[in-house]
């Protein structure tokens, strides 16, 4: 077991003929993901790294019979290619592109909120069930299986934790990149619901940033449903308000979005707290034997 | 959608805080906005069929003494254009004036222009320095019954924009939700269905305008929250909105920003951008697709990835040293971007160190390696550069650093790393 992507799941690349696309579809073959081919419009025929190109991700899936789909369609038409992939019914859609406009979001949310698809990004760097399935841009030597369900807005911070998870020898179950975008498909806690539910899942690590309210929803949402050891770090302790700090979701906008205010409602739901982005993998281990 | 914690019933109620996000940003410090001035925002808003007031733009004392005559009524707004709000209580450097004034005569227009144009305008937004005021725009008078507030901005958790309006015009809006929450009134809606005619209404009803106005606030709203959408904008605030003598509703003031993801399909809107209101390591990072803020500590620091950036700064603040900026190089910087990166830090001349930390997904340690290098050939490192790389193609990465014959300092970790640079400005 695991969350939303294992080694049964076949995966179409969107952009696969792009520079990015083909780059990181190489990336997921050499890590054994079972990538059964891509989607760019007027090339269908072609074929990337042996995969068949399709122009349709209706065509793409009738024909490799494909259940998730990872996005690197460049930011003006990735919005429609998530609606494509929603229309075709494909289970998971993987948006990794970054540079979306917000409403273009808006207008794709309701939509997949209304469809048997669940969509994970924009703006992130994807999903990966160490040693099985790594749908994405993360680099796939530093997560090793096991126990830790990892879920974090940020990229590069995320394979901080998991590779100082690794270090500390504790594999990961399933780990997600929300995206650093205001609008996202999937929030901590439907992330959170899953790994509760996953009986590989053991405990949590999730890393947040200022900003918004996700973390205090998450936190809320541990309290009340989530029986499994929890730590967590936010990002942005020492950003001065009013600054945006490159995610257009990290802005502190007065008490719900501080560092303070997420670290106090993660505390008070018992979450452990990593204090600082070197801590992140020995929270975790914190939080494991404190709850034994 | 996960529930709001303070969603109350259907009407939600928004906390102070929600408005800061209107209030706090400074010009300097946003890549992902994108600011224009009020006449520019006003002249969008009149092409979208928004009700707003005559005016010109004037770039000497001249222009705006004829533009008071041109626009022939007996007031005028003589109103100072930067990238900033609070002018009308804001001043002027060495002076009385302030941000926005009456002009009664085309030569109180003369004499208040002068006053402003090319002279620095303090204002809460602005920060001491202050900002220079290269144009002033004179606007027509009105019949003010009363002020009220509006704005338009996309709500996370609603995840759609949403027509937000208030009775305290004229107001600090912080103020008013952190006093009088129920006084803030809120109607999300669909970009593409657009403010239903029957939520207009509920509006105009709960701001208490008369029956006889409602017609305005329909036209007003719904043509106000069409901008918002076929502009992309970020944010568009109007305060004050305006109730006439004559019962319709007018734009008094109009701030409005747009989301930089969208502007590939707004040439118009870009072509209003003024750089000169801008800070230059800024425009200068963004031209090279780079995320940078600056800050004022001494260290600079060169980062991969928005949350990594964050708790590098986070860390080394912890090891007791201050960050001089927020650089964030993207996932997939080349070697110019890299080159160029170093070039902003090290134009900041606080900087006594800096901090190079990546963790290479898209970004491969070799390319921030083979930069590193390349850099220092070009740039010349005058402080201490300490690296912590990880990730895709580390061990080539450390390999390039190690053969090359730069004095870099590498660290294994990130406490080793940030340890390491606070500890070289100490020695």
């Amino acid at each position: 077991m695991s969350i939303l992507v294992d080694r049964n799941t076949r995966v179409i690349c969107q952009g696969i003929t792009g520079k990015v696309g083909e780059f990181h579809t190489r990336g997921c073959l050499e890590y054994g993901t079972r990538m059964v081919g891509g989607v760019t419009p007027g090339k269908g025929g072609e074929k990337i790294a042996d995969l068949p190109v399709f122009d349709t991700v209706a065509e793409a899936r009738d024909a490799t019979g494909a259940n998730a789909t990872m996005i690197f369609v460049p930011p003006p038409f990735a919005a429609d290619a998530i609606l494509e992939a929603v229309a075709a019914e494909v289970e998971l859609v993987i948006a990794i592109t970054e540079g979306i406009p917000v409403l273009d979001m808006a207008r794709v949310l309701p939509v997949v909120e209304n469809s048997k698809s669940v969509l994970v990004g924009p703006n992130c760097p994807g999903v990966i069930t160490p040693g099985q399935c790594k749908i994405g841009i993360m680099p796939g030597y530093i997560h090793t299986p096991g126990n830790i369900g990892v879920m974090s807005r940020s990229g590069t911070l995320t394979y901080e934790a998991v590779w100082q998870l690794t270090q500390l020898g504790h594999g990961q179950s399933t780990c997600v990149g929300l995206g650093g975008d205001p609008l996202v498909g999937s929030s901590f806690i439907d992330i959170l619901s899953l790994f509760e539910k996953d009986p590989e899942t053991q405990a949590i690590l999730m890393m947040g940033e200022i900003g918004g309210s996700a973390e205090e929803e998450a936190a809320a949402y541990v309290k009340e449903h989530v029986t499994k050891p929890v730590a967590a770090f936010i990002a942005g302790r020492t950003a001065p308000p009013g600054k945006r700090m490159g995610h257009a979701g990290a802005i502190i906008s007065g008490g719900k979005g501080t560092a303070e205010a997420k670290l106090e409602a993660l505390r008070d739901a018992g979450i452990e707290i990593a204090e600082t982005p070197a801590d992140m993998g020995a929270a975790m281990v914190r939080a494991i034997q404190r709850k034994k | 959608m996960p529930s709001v914690p303070y969603c109350v019933g259907i009407k939600k109620v928004f906390p102070p805080s929600f408005f800061k996000s209107i209030r706090s940003s400074t010009p300097s410090s946003e890549k992902v906005v994108m600011k224009i001035h009020e006449f520019q925002a006003k002249e969008l808003l009149r092409a979208a069929d928004v009700p707003v007031l005559d005016g010109k733009i004037a770039r000497t004392p001249e222009e705006a003494s004829l533009a008071f005559q041109s626009l022939g009524t007996p007031v005028c707004a003589v109103k100072a254009q930067i990238h900033a709000g609070g002018r009308g209580k804001g001043s002027v450097k060495g002076s009385e004036q302030h941000g926005v004034e009456l002009a009664k005569s085309a030569d109180d227009a003369f004499r208040i222009a002068e006053g402003l144009l090319n002279k620095t305008l303090v204002t809460i937004q602005t920060g001491p320095e202050g900002q220079v005021v290269r144009q002033v725009f004179i606007e027509s008078g009105c019949d003010i019954k009363q002020e009220l507030y509006c704005a338009i901005l996309v709500d996370r958790a609603a995840g759609s924009p949403v027509l937000i309006a208030s009775t305290a015009g004229g107001m600090d809006i912080e103020e008013v939700a952190a006093k009088t929450p129920e006084l803030i009134l809120s109607e999300p809606f669909d970009p593409d269905r657009g403010l239903g005619a029957y939520q207009a209404r509920l509006m105009a009803s709960q701001l208490g305008l008369p029956t006889a106005s409602w017609r305005y606030a329909v036209q007003f709203f719904q043509a106000l929250c069409k901008a918002f959408v076929s502009l992309d904008a970020s944010l568009l605030e109007i305060n004050p909105l305006v109730l006439t003598g004559d019962g319709t509703l007018v734009a008094l003031d109009a701030k409005m920003t747009f989301d930089d993801n969208a502007l590939f399909r707004h040439k118009r809107v870009l072509s209003l951008r003024d750089e000169s209101e801008e800070e230059p390591a800024e425009i200068r990072a963004a031209a090279a697709g780079l995320s940078y803020v600056k800050l004022n500590g001494e260290i600079g620091c060169l980062v991969n990835g928005a949350g990594l950036a964050m708790s590098t700064m986070d860390l080394v603040k912890f090891h007791g040293g201050e960050p001089a900026n927020f650089l964030d190089v993207g996932g997939g910087a080349n070697v110019e971007q890299v080159t160029e990166a170093f070039q902003i830090i090290l134009s900041d001349s606080n900087v006594k160190a800096i901090l190079v930390n990546i963790f290479g997904g898209i970004m491969r340690c070799t390319t921030i390696a083979n930069a590193l290098v390349e850099a220092s050939k070009t740039v010349g490192f005058t402080v201490p550069l300490v690296v912590r790389l990880e990730g895709t193609e580390v061990e080539d990465g450390k390999k390039i650093l190690a053969s090359s014959d730069t004095s870099i300092i590498t660290a294994d970790g990130l406490t080793d790393a940030a340890q390491k640079v606070v500890e070289s400005i100490k020695a």
